[in-house]
């Protein structure tokens, strides 16, 4: 892959392959889920081959997210640990959005926007993973009473909409910062990215200190 | 059942327009099972799996005249006996045909996924259109009285039909063919009604004085209706429901979650396009690159404040 000449790497390939397999099967179970959830997006089953293959593969779609979530959280739950400079961050919550940067506290690796969408996500999915078990009819309709199963349902559409807002604002956030979403896509940012989204970050790379977790390229 | 009478639906499951009507002035039937005149024959069962073409897998002797043991994809009415010790020490045998109620309300045809898969014609039938179920198992979560079976087989949703091709062409169901004490009436819910209120009548007459006629409230009224000589506890036949109804979480999922949910993800996507046309995009700029490249030429040393 052709790199600028001082390029920082910000995700690694491991990263990047885990994180693709991710938002795949985080769209495919959008889709078919959605499918089953509102009369008006029924016709999103006709993407999987009608309503009963959307029905049979969206378990397994979950089962295989729930795994890769997994390697996600191995591969990055010490970088969205919190941090004593996220309450600044988030007080600044204002300026952030409203692109006044001059006036955003310098943050680390990663912000607590970043952190929050992380940590929303490890909660949620294995929510979800454990109560779409629980309403997986072809395997678990008669491991428990439809009282429970009744139960799960709710609780699977509550967390797959909170799932969904989080994972809107999580693309959204890739495409307002521009050149995110090459960070994701060819595991680069350039050293004023850094400079001006990560600057703790990026002193933490110019003095040396070499963060365990970030691979990377000496300028 | 198959798709027989398209025009004369009054709700269709998963839709959110108005489904046909044209034929709609129909008098709305009921069945009406008699529990006190019921001996217990199965002859109903029977006249079910033949006319429906049900076989279900021959099973073994569980100790209970309950022949097999519950409803299943294959066995839409099954005759359910409890032994009932009265107050005065006698024993009733209380025999009740089970098997799906035709909800006016019905719970199944809420929680249904699958446009058009749950229909209830203008007579009040609920019908399973069974090519367009997907098989998700939601309807067993709707329904308030534990009706609807899915087949491991096709992965399919199976339950009473009230015989819909049969009434459509004039025919009692087949249960109410079969049965050799009349305990199993049809007509239109009206007349069941006026005739169970005769039935109430004599059974109270005979000292039965909770004599009455189950048509539950809560789900709008069925259109299968018990006459039960102890209409005050009908959980002694065989757990029939005492107040069935739609549980306030299937309510709760179906009704205000439904349409919250798909607004809210919408305007969620709407807010970032109004983001992106009011505040754009957040470039990093020229300087920003001199900065890092002064930075990492050591020309120059980190504030306090952006030390980790």
């Amino acid at each position: 892959m052709t790199r600028p000449k001082y390029a920082i790497t910000r995700y690694t390939t491991a990263n990047r392959i885990n994180h693709w397999i991710n938002a795949g099967l985080f769209v495919l179970l959008l889709l078919s889920g959605l499918s089953m959830f509102h009369p008006m997006l029924f016709f999103l089953s006709g993407l999987f081959g009608g309503g009963q293959w959307a029905r049979a593969a969206h378990p397994w779609f979950g089962v295989f997210f729930m795994l890769s979530w997994i390697g996600m959280i191995i591969q990055f739950w010490r970088v969205n640990l919190p941090a004593r400079e996220d309450i600044a961050w988030s007080k600044a919550i204002v300026q952030v959005v409203t692109n006044d940067d001059e006036h955003v506290p310098p943050i680390g690796r990663n912000n607590s926007g970043q952190k929050a969408v992380f940590w929303a996500m490890t909660l949620l999915i294995p929510v979800l993973f454990l109560t779409g078990l629980l309403i997986w009819e072809v395997y678990f309709g008669e491991a428990t009473s439809i009282g429970v199963q009744r139960v799960a349902v709710l609780i699977h559409s509550l967390a797959a909409i909170a799932a969904i807002l989080v994972w809107v604002a999580h693309v959204y956030a890739a495409i307002w910062i521009r050149n995110s979403v090459r960070s994701m896509t060819q595991g680069y940012v350039t050293p004023g990215w850094a400079w001006h989204h990560h600057r703790k970050w990026f002193w933490d790379l110019a003095s040396g200190q070499r963060d365990k977790t970030t691979p990377r390229k000496h300028p | 059942m198959s798709d027989l009478q398209s025009q004369d639906y009054v709700r269709r499951s998963a839709s959110t327009m108005t489904p046909p009507v044209a034929r709609s002035h129909e008098d709305q039937v009921a069945k009406l099972i008699d529990v006190s005149r019921c001996i217990g024959c199965k002859a109903c069962q029977s006249a079910c799996m033949e006319w429906n073409d049900l076989r279900p897998e021959i099973g073994h002797f569980e100790g209970s005249y309950e022949n097999p043991m519950d409803l299943g994809p294959s066995v839409w009415t099954l005759m359910k006996f409890a032994e009932y010790e009265n107050e005065q020490g006698n024993l009733e045998w209380l025999i009740r045909k089970d098997g799906c109620m035709h909800c006016e309300d019905p719970g199944c045809l809420k929680a249904c996924p699958a446009p058009g898969a749950i229909v209830q014609y203008a007579n009040g039938i609920v019908d399973f259109i069974s090519d367009k179920c997907i098989g998700c198992g939601y309807c067993v979560k709707g329904c308030p009285f534990d009706v609807p079976r899915i087949s491991k087989k096709d992965h399919k949703s199976y339950k009473c039909t009230l015989c819909s091709d049969r009434v459509s062409v004039g025919l009692e169901p087949a249960c109410v063919k079969a049965c050799p004490t009349g305990a199993i009436m049809f007509g239109s819910k009206s007349d069941m009604t006026h005739w169970a209120g005769e039935r109430i009548e004599d059974l109270k007459s005979r000292g039965f004085e909770n004599a009455g006629l189950y048509d539950p409230k809560e789900v709008g009224g069925t259109h299968v209706m018990y006459v039960l000589h102890h209409a005050d506890k009908p959980s002694l036949y065989s757990g029939l429901p005492d107040k069935p109804r739609i549980s306030p979480v299937v309510e709760a999922w179906k009704g205000i979650i439904k349409p919250l949910a798909v607004a809210g993800i919408a305007f969620a996507a709407i807010a970032g396009f109004f983001h992106w046309i009011t505040v754009g995009p957040n470039e990093i700029t020229e300087e920003d690159e001199e900065e890092a490249a002064r930075a990492l030429r050591g020309e120059r040393e980190p504030d306090p404040e952006e030390k980790s």
